[in-house]
């Protein structure tokens, strides 16, 4: 019995006549299970590969933005350096601190990382390339995204250190804040797409749609910037002020794994904006598909790597005054925005495509530029040091 | 033994073992853990039985909202690892409980789990089980049929919003 989400799925069909075709006739019973297995495995793996090469890549890049070479040592281009700081970190010593609730302290790694591969199941890769075509697939990612609060609490909590704690709390009141500007700019891509599922999201788009909803785009990425806990708003692992938040006591392949989740969720996030707002794996038909979404993948995962080469870390109450004073009213005119847009023109064609992405484009460049006016100089200005002059002034200060 | 049924001993014991585990842990931060372990066993039953939407609202809403907020308030919890003594609420907790259990023990008994379909089409639809798309039925009820309950909890959810916002503002 093949299950009925995997009818109409290419890939498993295809694996599973490759598989069917190897396999002896007496075990065709298992067939069905061994295709929905191997197309797991590809699947997971795929990102499992990506990652590492990713590191590298940001590595590379961040070398070249501050005007150094980065890794080239091993492998061609240094390609091979994910591996070598792979097994550095597997022969380090295993430390868990004497205070440490042991049992959540070993389990937090495995816990943050699960979220992040649940989340590649839904990502349409190609046309006919995915895991599953969930039909509350972007419901599924913001609900398996908010389980990564939980792991970052347990790796807080049980190391029993109050930087680390400190770093937990941090990120739990960043993610609970930013998770509400998330949800209403996807909320206004829902409304246009009409649907939940990403393969239909991904086929609903007439042109990509960062085009239309330019808005929605801006508020998405810094979300999701701000969720994948990145520089601008790496404020839950500030060096400088905690020493490394959550995985301080961390050490060995445990500390890894929480960088290779860090990582691999910038992965999986870049692949969710390319498939929300830049229609996915479709493009002119003279390279397959794959390669479409693999280009603009690399180009969204460039910019993200570019944000956080050119803008210094925000400061603890920025990062709140950001998410509530100025991005969640810009989702919300940009949701309101877009439904008066559905009201108006049901069914676009071409030239009142034109209208709604210059209207759109306008109103965009307006509320920025006036939220961002009013709030600055409250906001974000450099604060004067609060220091009680009165008792600093004829006293020694030792 | 179909794969439904597999699934279904799974989630079952994994959610009633972590449910016990809530219960007898004495650390409340584990205890805290195992609540978001019940719910999320709790979003693989809904998934088996078709309410895609619902299981997903349950792992958004109670494994990624609830718990997070019941872990926030252990922060504010003292002596977290010993876990509370046994006070004078016991007799009050005792009946609350037995009144719950009650009222559950009452639905299982009362309700028809087996419904004679009006037809096959019905009949073939829940069979289909899991992923069949219930989220736009859902959405088409919210608006038409339920539209007053759902601008009612707008409502208070918006008065919460800016009450929330007056008691923390600053004078």
């Amino acid at each position: 019995m093949s299950p009925s989400v995997l009818e109409n799925n290419a890939l498993y069909q295809s694996i599973y006549s490759a598989i069917n075709w190897v396999m002896p006739d007496f075990l065709d019973s298992i067939v069905g299970y061994a295709a929905a297995f191997a197309m797991v495995m590809l699947v997971a793996n795929l990102v499992l590969v990506i990652t590492p090469l990713f590191i590298w890549f940001e590595r590379r890049i961040l070398g070249r933005f501050q005007q150094r070479l980065g890794p080239n040592r091993w492998g061609p281009f240094g390609l091979l350096q994910p591996i070598a700081d792979a097994i550095k970190l597997i022969i380090k010593e295993d430390i868990v601190p004497r205070g440490a609730d042991r049992l959540v302290f070993n389990a937090a790694p495995v816990i943050l990382f699960m979220p992040v591969m649940l989340m590649v199941a839904v990502i349409p890769f190609g046309t006919q390339f995915y895991l599953v075509d969930l039909n509350v697939a972007v419901l599924y990612i913001i609900a398996v995204g908010t389980l990564e609060t939980i792991g970052i609490f347990m790796a807080g909590w049980a190391s029993g250190n109050r930087y680390a704690l400190m770093g937990a709390v941090r990120s739990v009141a960043m993610l609970v804040s930013y998770e509400v500007p998330l949800v209403m700019s996807l909320a206004a891509v829902l409304l246009w797409a009409g649907s939940m599922s990403l393969v239909e999201i991904v086929d609903k788009q007439p042109v990509p749609l960062i085009l239309l909803q330019p808005l929605g785009f801006f508020v998405f990425i810094a979300a999701t910037i701000a969720e994948m806990n990145r520089a601008p708003f790496d404020l839950i692992e500030a060096e400088s002020e905690i020493v490394a938040g959550y995985h301080t006591e961390y050490s060995g392949m445990k500390f890894g794994v929480f960088q290779l989740a860090e990582f691999a969720s910038v992965v999986v996030g870049a692949g969710f904006i390319t498939a929300i707002f830049l229609k996915g794996a479709a493009g002119w038909s003279f390279l397959p598909s794959p390669a479409w979404f693999s280009l603009k993948w690399l180009a969204v995962i460039f910019c993200i790597i570019w944000i956080r080469a050119t803008l210094p870390r925000v400061r603890v109450d920025q990062v709140m005054a950001f998410a509530w004073k100025f991005l969640l009213p810009l989702s919300a005119i940009n949701l309101i925005l877009v439904a008066v847009e559905m009201v108006i023109w049901p069914s676009p064609n071409g030239a009142q495509l034109w209208m709604i992405g210059l209207i759109n484009f306008a109103v965009a460049a307006v509320a920025i530029a006036v939220l961002a006016t009013a709030l600055g100089h409250r906001n974000f200005a450099p604060r004067s040091p609060q220091i009680p002059t009165s008792t600093v002034v004829g006293e020694k200060v030792v | 033994m179909s794969v439904l049924t597999v699934a279904f001993w799974v989630l079952a014991v994994w959610g009633i073992a972590s449910a016990l585990m809530v219960v007898h842990t004495k650390d409340i931060f584990r205890a805290a853990l195992f609540l978001v372990s019940t719910f999320i066993a709790v979003a693989g039953f809904f998934v088996i039985l078709g309410a895609e939407f619902l299981a997903v609202v349950q792992v958004l809403v109670y494994a990624g909202g609830i718990s997070v907020l019941i872990i926030f308030a252990v922060m504010f919890t003292r002596e977290v690892a010993q876990g509370n003594q046994p006070n004078r609420y016991y007799g009050i907790g005792l009946l609350l409980g037995a009144a719950l259990f009650l009222v559950l023990a009452f639905t299982v008994v009362s309700t028809n789990w087996f419904p004679e379909f009006h037809n096959t089409e019905e009949a073939d639809a829940i069979a289909r089980g899991a992923f069949s798309d219930s989220s736009g039925g859902l959405g088409a009820l919210l608006r038409e049929k339920f539209i007053l309950p759902f601008e009612l909890t707008a409502i208070l959810l918006l008065a919460v919003l800016v009450g929330a916002v007056a008691l923390v503002k600053e004078r």
